[in-house]
């Protein structure tokens, strides 16, 4: 028997060229002939192009082509993006490419090029954009809905009322309700009520978005990052006009994404069209100023929050209200928030609104817990100030309110398909040591202050309905052939487990297929949503299931007996109790060959994609081929939670914060890979926390520009950022509905590291809460040594 | 007044002022880091205006010695990606903020986006590719397998040559050590931990095999 893989700590299969240089990322592909193009990027944070000379360019020796917007198939109209555009809507996006024999080249004709722009009115704070006769970010618009441009004002009044420490909150075009909100007031002991803000932030993978293109006998080859392979051939084909068939994306290693490589980058565009403009290999090297600028963000939110408790710490009432900035193009962050608020606290009384409004600042995609994240780190302090007037302990509220696996998920889902979220919070407190270290709270060491805080973090986490396709070939070992993307949480190994598991088989006998679409990749999830881990265990489960069908029918078909009699471990098919009385994997794939049909490709399950029917087709011949749709029940939102639970040390005289400790504790149900697991959840954990401390977004309002375009400005967290040994502890209890029972991991630690940073400092603050992202030194130090603040409270991008 | 400032920097350290200043000086525009001048033109004037200036250099790069054409402002990360084919160092930044780039020189760690190639003519180029021996990979790399370490990896030729360099001058360090050692290197994924445990145990490798 080959020991069972799942569970184990293994080494990633493509750790080995990663260490050693031979892992080739976008940027590392060359094709003959290849040369460069630079971007010229838009000066202005919206504009309108009047006239470009590009004579001058042109005339320089080596410039080969420029790419102007209107030669795009995707065109930037209204809040759909081009990557290219003549009404650059913010101070960085891309207006045309040069192309040249080399970068330098290209850099100077952009710089030899002259654009006229008829500056515009623009925006950067939602708010501003809400008030009559207030500016918008489109000519004619301020809000993206359902793919058209709309537009929303609102009267003065509301901002009267309001006055200038409270959230106006007019009409809102999103609302939904659960109960009576007014009812659930009613019944609360205890009321807290808070304008938050909490910043957008820019995702900065460290590899930026880099892509090389050519075309080859009518066919579009790129090389781009992107964190799901199967889906990004699609928008490649969107992007080049031509159908997906003609197109071979090429995405080996993707250098980060979180959430802003989902399937690729409207960016590749450029090197596709351009490449096939002048007939030769482009490489579009992304700079990290241009990373800046087109590598996403994000949303932020102004938001207004107000929440009923009882006396027994029951919330009875969430009131919700969110302004999302939405960068130029929109974003669907705020409306996810409601719904994760939902699977944290479980309102008996609920109603949220929000609305989404566009702004001149970098673009917004998906950012690890899209929404999710914001809203945990806005909300969590108010519990604890909450739970401090209610004298409840603060680990003690969470768990009265968290969710089990009856629990609801707002608006209208639910149950969920396992929720062990108490289980989680009471390994937590033990790990972290709750019960001792909420001694610690307000203890001050000289000029040091401790804070203790938590944070709990739900997060969407799989889907259903992927296919799996698996080829035993003639060399014996399985190929799990891998739709999805590389995207760094190893889950392209980790999720071909159940794979080795289901056929009993070694491991090491296990090839990962992965990154080439023209290698026969099946249809997949993109690599968003935590999805991957519970999607592909089960595709791949199916898959293995099938594989197992076919070798027992192969060898009675070839040995004789019934398929049932057969058994399939360690590379052989066999007859129960008699080993030797069968064929190994090698063998068996020379026999499918031979017998053809549903044996080695022949014929397919009619319900796979039509994706997946393609790859098959390409494989068909070549070994004993199993594909399979996962077909598996599911009942109920799949979600996972995190909790983490942050010490730190204030120092009242700077205003600077240190992280001593920290814990995290998840249910994501079963674990795969438990070294892999502690290493996404502290990761996330630290994307949280630079949310909160030091990643900045800063705007000069007078001219619409960012002043934090670099690491420098916009620092992730460093090595010496975070405690040099985070724990970690899982509840793994397997999923139900789920056959392997994994679930998701990649975005729910990103709000529990924020919210238990965000509270931790609040605690050390005396349980005084900023109510905003990021916490710098100078807010901290104003606030405690009782000086005016140097910012509105509702502002935006300070 | 460029060859005097390459000079002065190979013995008394080089500065990131120093580095702009050279760049400025050999005429790319400091927004824009040049490579691959083939024969445009554009920096003809700018580069006759120099004087005399040698582009062929000989470089030791992981025990090799390379004849490249370079450009005088090119960087070192520039001329190993573009022009020795070297493409595991990696650029994340190309301003000296994030170390992926990091390579060795003389054994000592540099960030290859914000050093001039010809100012390494004559020392011991190191790269990520270079640090196998027949096969057997060197014990900073054996214990990134043994520690399953690193996510994306984008960072990890930069964070693994920092490694080196740091266990050739610290070969015992703690962990606190470690991490201000590795500081100048970031990794977006947060993957910190592992890192640091794949730091101690390459420590423990290196003293197992010395």
């Amino acid at each position: 028997m080959a020991e069972n893989v799942i569970g184990t700590d293994i080494s990633p299969p493509d750790l080995r060229a990663k260490i050693t240089g031979r892992a080739r990322y976008a940027e590392d592909f060359r094709a003959d002939g290849m040369v460069f193009a630079k971007l010229l990027l838009s000066p202005m944070p919206h504009a309108r192009v009047l006239n470009v000379d590009t004579s001058a360019a042109e005339r320089m020796e080596g410039v080969l082509g420029i790419l102007r917007a209107d030669e795009l198939p995707v065109q930037s109209e209204g809040t759909r993006e081009g990557a290219l555009t003549d009404e650059p809507k913010y101070e960085g996006e891309p207006i045309l490419a040069v192309a040249a024999v080399d970068e330098t080249t290209a850099a100077a004709a952009v710089e030899a090029i002259r654009v006229d722009l008829e500056p515009l009115p623009f925006v950067l704070d939602p708010l501003e954009s809400l008030r009559e006769g207030g500016p918008d970010a489109h000519v004619g618009g301020n809000m993206a809905g359902r793919g058209e441009l709309g537009s929303l004002k609102w009267p003065a009044s509301v901002f009267e009322e309001a006055g200038a420490d409270r959230l106006p909150m007019g009409e809102a075009p999103a609302e939904w309700a659960i109960g009576d909100i007014e009812a659930g007031f009613a019944e609360a002991d205890v009321v807290v009520e808070e304008s938050i803000v909490h910043q957008s932030v820019t995702h900065h993978p460290m590899e930026p978005r880099s892509c090389m293109a050519y075309w080859q006998n009518g066919k579009l080859f790129l090389h781009g990052s992107t964190q799901s392979t199967e889906r990004t051939r699609g928008s490649v084909a969107r992007m080049a006009g031509v159908e997906p068939d003609d197109v071979v994306f090429i995405g080996e290693y993707c250098g980060g994404g979180f959430g802003s490589k989902i399937s690729g980058s409207p960016i590749m565009a450029v090197p596709a069209v351009l490449s096939r403009k002048i007939g030769r290999p482009v490489m579009l090297r992304i700079t990290r100023y241009e990373e800046n600028y087109i590598g996403r963000a994000r949303a932020g939110f102004q938001g207004w929050a107000k929440i009923g408790f009882r006396a027994d710490g029951r919330m009875t009432a969430l009131d919700l209200y969110l302004v999302q900035d939405s960068g130029p193009y929109g974003a669907s962050d705020f409306f996810t928030a409601g719904t994760v608020a939902t699977a944290s606290y479980q309102p008996e009384n609920m109603r949220f609104r929000g609305v989404a409004i566009l702004t001149n600042t970098p673009p917004r995609s998906a950012q690890r817990a899209p929404g999710g994240a914001q809203i945990v780190a806005m909300l969590e302090p108010l519990v604890d100030k909450a739970a401090r007037e209610l004298d409840i302990d603060r680990l003690e509220i969470r768990k009265l309110n968290a969710p089990d696996s009856d629990g609801w998920l707002g608006p209208q889902q639910g149950p969920f398909t396992s929720a062990y979220v108490r289980e989680a919070l009471d390994l937590g407190g033990e790990l972290f040591g709750w019960e001792e270290k909420k001694q610690l709270s307000g203890q001050r060491n000289g000029t040091k202050v401790t804070g203790v805080g938590m944070g709990l973090s739900p997060f969407t986490a799989g889907s259903t309905g992927r296919d799996g396709l698996l080829v035993i070939r003639p060399d014996g070992k399985l190929y799990v052939h891998q739709g999805i993307g590389n995207l760094g949480t190893h889950s392209i190994a980790d999720t071909a487990r159940p794979a080795a598991d289901v056929l009993d088989l070694s491991w090491d006998q296990v090839v990962i297929v992965w990154g080439d679409t023209s290698k026969h990749l099946p249809f997949s999830t993109v690599q968003a949503g935590s999805q991957t881990t519970h999607a592909h265990t089960r595709a791949n489960h199916a898959a293995a299931t099938a594989m197992v069908g076919l070798l027992q029918e192969l060898a009675a078909r070839e040995l004789g007996g019934s398929p049932s009699s057969y058994r399939v471990a360690d590379g052989r098919v066999f007859r129960a109790g008699n080993r030797a009385a069968g064929m190994s994997f090698a063998e068996a794939a020379r026999v499918a060959m031979e017998m053809g049909g549903k044996f080695s490709g022949g014929e397919v399950p009619e319900d796979l994609n039509d994706a997946t029917k393609a790859a098959v087709a390409g494989l068909a011949g070549e070994g004993l081929i199993a594909a399979a749709r996962d077909n598996y029940e599911r009942a109920g939102a799949v979600y996972t939670w995190v909790a983490t639970f942050a010490q730190v040390e204030l120092d009242v005289e700077t205003g600077e914060v240190e992280i001593i400790d920290l814990a995290s504790t998840t249910d994501c149900g079963t674990v795969m890979h438990p070294r892999s697991l502690a290493a996404q959840t502290n990761g996330g954990v630290f994307q949280g926390i630079g949310m909160a401390k030091g990643q900045r977004w800063v705007f000069d309002p007078k001219w619409g520009i960012p002043f934090t375009k670099r690491f420098y400005t916009a620092r992730p967290p460093g090595i010496l950022d975070v405690p040099l040994s985070p724990r970690f502890a899982a509840v793994d209890k397997a999923d139900p509905y789920t056959p392997v029972g994994a679930k998701g991991i990649g975005e729910p630690p990103v709000g529990a590291g924020e919210a238990a940073y965000v509270c931790a400092v609040a605690d050390a603050m005396g349980g005084q809460c900023l109510c905003r992202t990021p916490l710098t030194a100078d807010m901290i130090l104003a606030e405690l040594e009782g000086r005016p603040r140097p910012y509105g409270l509702l502002d935006t991008h300070v | 007044m460029l060859e005097t400032e390459v000079i002065r920097s190979r013995r008394g350290g080089f500065t990131r002022r120093k580095f702009i200043k050279g760049v400025i000086a050999a005429g790319a525009t400091a927004s824009v880091s040049g490579y691959l001048f083939r024969d445009s033109g554009v920096l003809a004037p700018a580069l006759s205006a120099q004087g005399a200036v040698e582009r062929l250099v000989t470089l030791t790069v992981n025990g090799q010695q390379r004849r490249v054409d370079v450009p005088k402002h090119e960087t070192l990360a520039m001329t190993l990606r573009y022009q020795l084919g070297l493409t595991g160092t990696k650029l994340g930044c190309d301003r000296a903020e994030c170390g992926a780039c990091t390579v060795l020189l003389d054994g000592v760690t540099h960030y290859g986006c914000s050093i001039l190639t010809h100012s390494v003519r004559g020392r011991e180029v190191t790269t990520i590719e270079g640090l196998e021996t027949d096969g057997q990979l060197h014990p900073v790399q054996q214990a990134v397998i043994d520690e399953g370490g690193f996510q994306c990896a984008f960072c990890a030729p930069g964070f693994t040559m920092s490694m080196v360099g740091m266990l050739a001058k610290h070969p015992n360090p703690t962990r606190e050590e470690a991490a201000h050692l590795l500081s100048g290197n970031l990794c977006r994924c947060g993957d910190y931990d592992k890192i640091l445990n794949t730091a101690m145990r390459a420590a423990e490798l290196s003293r197992s095999r010395a």
